[in-house]
């Protein structure tokens, strides 16, 4: 059979999944590692529901290694495709598991599964684990190096497939087969859209509290491939991704004063975002990427501005005596959610994106901050103080104000590209030492991400095409 | 109206005050053993004091070369007033000199808009410094936000020892 695919990844090149070849026997006699049960801790308390996950969250998934047609030597991690095909099931058992999303078991847990049995399951002995859910695939290695790796999923009740992709990738892009392994099994079991292949900008903190290094980094949305930017000599602040990742918008104090510069992934080179007079801050993007917003302050007060992302012309936003700063675009980029002290304290406003119609939408008391509109349009994340720092969400119209995090200070939220989870960084009291963790837009799955060092300033991208 | 008089003899006062800091280097040429100098043998053959328009001259001169702030304020008080007045007669004395002051935040407030009043901080001290006579163009500001506290801890005398704005001379 030739299945047909819809559409994806450009990038990645699309394969066309047959049946792989295969005169293999059954199941290896299944060693009993205990399949459906990694002991998971029961809910601990949600603050408010947006749609109920858990009759999806619970799922029992297994996924075994990925086997091989042939075992070659291969650039991507393992050495050989054998060894990368474990590799492959491990990341996408991490992805789906650390979200706390399902219940995966991965592949160091589970008997391994003949080349032929990738399109062909062996239902009764998953039943027999009580899986519920079966994520298997292949991979393969092209005489050019490329890598074909497939991706099914079935439904082991049913005994049936419920999506199954193909992805043609560049050795050193392997993960992102996984990731994008991961993200159909997700979209097609939640109905949500995928995130996973995604990259988060961050800036890694190191040093003590009265000397931080602070260097910009990224990272996969699983906190692979990390990368420092910067080296750390001089202070950067609040990294953007552009939209595609092909540029990096993000504060530094590398001539002594904090301005923004955009910096080109590609060639390293990096610009002003403006040569305006004043020091500029929080820089964000429009959906586009056509458009960048920063703030500036002159004579001590703090206006936004945007400017052509390529050079050119800024236009004044806002025009109060009080700080207005940030900034943030729906997914239309019609509108502009910001941050302005008019009134007398840091609250959120709505602005169309020419800056007309200025109207305050957040009524809660305390203090509301570094307002961020989901990537779905539907909500819109912040900081709110009153005493402590935490992160909250509320629709655009100011309506529906939910905590996500209960801290001591959480600040910063970013949006995950779906719209379903928001990252954020927490710093601890006294030490000053930071982190980046996240939560289920439900208050759920609150988890710390792993980062080489301290974390802050979390900035997530879309979903890479 | 009672309150203009209590300006008035508040600005006095500190004027008064920083007429008296600036007493002890009225006579800098002078290698004395300044309060600064330890008791050890000084096989130095340099003079003691600080260099006339030196950053530590400067820092022996003046009453502060730091003014603190109320939780998200960036108004300049009379004992506020009373420190800028000595930053501005010790610029009065050295005309070539110039200064940067910086606007620093407590780390309760969110880093964007910690930048954004740090500016803001710095400038209103600037501006007090401007009203005095000195000309603007011989300071500049810089704001580090919630960067660079002083001090560490967690609690509401740190935060306020944080929350400040502090001159230094460009040398």
């Amino acid at each position: 059979m030739k299945p047909a695919f819809a559409a994806l990844l450009p990038a990645l090149a699309l394969a066309a999944l047959g049946s792989p070849l295969a005169a293999q026997q059954a199941v290896k006699p299944a060693t009993p590692a205990a399949a459906a049960s990694t002991a998971a801790p029961a809910d601990e308390g949600l603050t408010g529901s947006v749609t109920d996950e858990s009759e999806w969250q619970d799922l029992g998934i297994a996924i075994p290694t990925f086997p091989t047609n042939e075992m070659l030597p291969t650039a991507a991690d393992g050495g050989n495709t054998e060894a990368l095909g474990r590799n492959l099931a491990r990341v996408i058992y991490g992805d789906l598991k650390n979200n706390g999303l399902f219940k995966p078991v991965g592949p160091d847990a589970l008997p391994a599964i003949a080349y032929g049995e990738v399109a062909a399951p062996a239902f009764p002995n998953w039943r027999a684990r009580s899986a519920e859910m079966l994520v298997q695939g292949f991979v393969k290695s092209a005489p050019d190096g490329r890598l074909t790796v497939g991706c099914y999923l079935y439904d082991v009740a049913l005994g049936s497939e419920l999506a199954r992709q193909g992805y043609v990738v560049k050795p050193e892009e392997w993960r992102r087969a996984a990731h994008k392994c991961a993200d159909m099994v997700y979209s097609r079991l939640s109905g949500e859209s995928p995130f996973f292949d995604s990259k988060i900008a961050y800036i890694a903190e190191t040093g003590p509290k009265d000397h931080r290094r602070k260097q910009l980094a990224i990272m996969d949305s699983d906190g692979a491939n990390h990368r420092f930017i910067t080296n750390g000599q001089a202070t950067a602040l609040t990294p953007r991704y552009s939209p595609d990742y092909s540029k990096i918008a993000y504060l530094s104090y590398l001539n002594g004063t904090p301005r923004i510069y955009v910096y080109d992934i590609g060639t390293g080179r990096q610009t002003l975002v403006t040569e305006g007079k004043g020091p500029t801050f929080a820089p964000r993007w429009s959906p586009d990427g056509k458009s960048i917003l920063y703030s500036m302050a002159i004579a001590g007060n703090t206006d936004i501005y945007r400017v052509p992302a390529a050079g050119g012309t800024s236009v004044k936003l806002t025009d109060s005596p009080g700080i207005d700063v940030g900034g943030s675009y729906s997914p239309d980029g019609q509108k502009i959610v910001f941050e302005s002290d008019r009134s007398g304290s840091q609250q959120v406003y709505v602005m169309n994106a020419d800056g007309t119609n200025q109207k305050r939408i957040s009524f809660f008391g305390g203090r509301s901050a570094t307002p961020e509109w989901s990537p779905r349009g539907d909500q819109i994340a912040f900081t709110h103080i009153a005493g402590n720092l935490r992160i909250a969400v509320m629709t655009p119209s100011g309506g529906e104000m939910r905590y996500l995090t209960d801290s001591w200070q959480d600040e910063a939220p970013t949006w995950s590209p779906n719209g379903r989870i928001v990252q954020f960084f927490r710093t601890a009291k006294s030490t000053g030492r930071t982190a980046i963790w996240q939560v289920d837009l439900t208050g759920r799955n609150e988890r710390r991400l792993n980062t080489p060092v301290d974390g802050s300033d979390p900035a997530w991208g879309p979903v890479l095409p | 109206m009672d309150r203009k008089i209590l300006t008035t003899l508040l600005l006095a006062s500190g004027l008064a005050l920083a007429g008296c800091a600036t007493k002890p280097k009225e006579l800098p040429p002078q290698p004395t053993g300044a309060t600064t100098t330890t008791t050890t043998n000084p096989p130095v053959t340099q003079p003691m004091g600080p260099m006339p328009g030196s950053q530590a001259d400067f820092i022996a001169s003046v009453l502060g070369d730091t003014i603190l702030f109320d939780t998200d304020r960036y108004n300049v008080d009379s004992e506020d007033q009373g420190i800028l007045q000595s930053q501005a007669q010790w610029l009065a004395r050295y005309p070539d000199k110039r200064v940067t002051i910086e606007g620093h935040c407590d780390e309760r407030g969110t880093r964007d808009y910690n930048l954004a009043l740090g500016e803001r901080r710095a400038n209103a001290a600037k501006n007090y410094l401007v009203s005095l006579g000195i000309d603007a163009s011989r300071i500049t500001t810089v704001s580090y936000g919630k960067e660079r506290p002083i001090a560490l801890g967690s609690d509401e005398v740190s935060w306020a020892k944080n929350r400040r704005s502090v001159t230094i001379t460009v040398q």
